[in-house]
């Protein structure tokens, strides 16, 4: 599996994400800083992590999103490479357009920062095939602005294609429907606000999110 | 020539922000108070090329997410 992981003036969570993905593949991850014009070629994983990019000007992750990487990250996920968003990157793919939605301020306005108990939807994904479905786990959530939204029409079509990866299993952030991560009509993108990579190793307190880097190696190779 | 965006969540997106105002106005004493909604103001300093179209696509484009917010413009009319 050749990975690369984005990174944005304001990233705080792409070692994380790199560790995560070389414990788990034994194999070196490329970091590419968002004004490289290109991406490395022959890509199977675009990881954008997550952080506070840009300082959260404007709206989290919109300066992002039109950074000069991420014409060849949509082209890329067009061509069908798999792109996993965490947290500021889930945020920076729905202001891309590459996930439907958006992500607002958090209910209660408060910074929620926690162990949060999630329901896998979905175990069909290329990111969640190690996982069963209805299965509960526990990832770490840190973020200001992790209320998903989108219009009713939309959460019904996420629902009804099964595109629904992740639901909180009790009140975080005012979320829809408690969606914490959601995946794009083609299969091969996942956004999630939730943090995998802060739970693969037992040194972590919990090994929930490796089972996530573990599926997609298995799929990706 | 100076442009200025509005930009309003639109109806129906919770506002949190507008939400805690409304509070701390209520816990001041002040009545009266219906609902408050929070915004953002952009002031665009161009120069006299810039079309209507041109800032209506900066809006599009980066200023404004249209999944939950809309937007208005408004050119400041020459003395």
């Amino acid at each position: 599996m050749k990975s690369a992981v984005i990174v944005f003036p304001g990233s705080n969570c792409d070692r994380d994400l790199a560790v995560a993905l070389e414990q788990v593949s034994g194999s070196k991850t490329h970091m590419v800083w968002h004004r490289a014009g290109e991406l490395p070629d022959g890509l199977d994983l675009i990881a954008v992590p997550g952080g506070f990019s840009y300082g959260d000007y404007l709206r989290c992750g919109a300066m992002a999103a039109n950074s000069p990487i991420m014409r060849s990250i949509k082209e890329a996920a067009d061509r069908g490479v798999s792109v996993l968003g965490v947290c500021n990157g889930f945020q920076i793919l729905t202001e891309a357009g590459l996930l439907p939605g958006a992500l607002i301020r958090n209910a209660e306005l408060n910074f929620v920062c926690r162990d949060v108990p999630l329901r896998v939807e979905n175990s069909q994904s290329t990111f969640t095939s190690h996982y069963a479905s209805g299965e509960d786990v526990v990832f770490p959530v840190a973020h200001h602005d992790g209320n998903y939204t989108a219009d009713e029409e939309t959460l019904d079509r996420l629902e009804g294609e099964g595109r629904v990866a992740f639901r909180y299993c009790a009140k975080v952030n005012g979320s829809a429907r408690d969606i914490a991560g959601i995946i794009n009509d083609k299969g091969n993108v996942l956004g999630l606000m939730p943090h995998p990579e802060r739970v693969v190793e037992p040194a972590h307190g919990r090994t929930d999110g490796r089972r996530l880097f573990e599926g997609l190696l298995n799929a990706l190779g | 020539m100076k442009a200025r965006v509005y930009v309003t969540l639109k109806n129906g997106v919770l506002d949190p922000q507008g939400k805690a105002i409304h509070h701390a106005l209520q816990g001041l004493g002040f009545a009266g108070i219906n609902d408050v909604r929070a915004g953002k103001l952009i002031e665009l300093d161009l120069n006299d090329q810039v079309s209507d179209a041109d800032i209506e696509a900066m809006c599009r484009k980066l200023l404004v997410n249209s999944v939950i917010e809309n937007f208005r413009i408004e050119r400041e009319v020459p003395a």
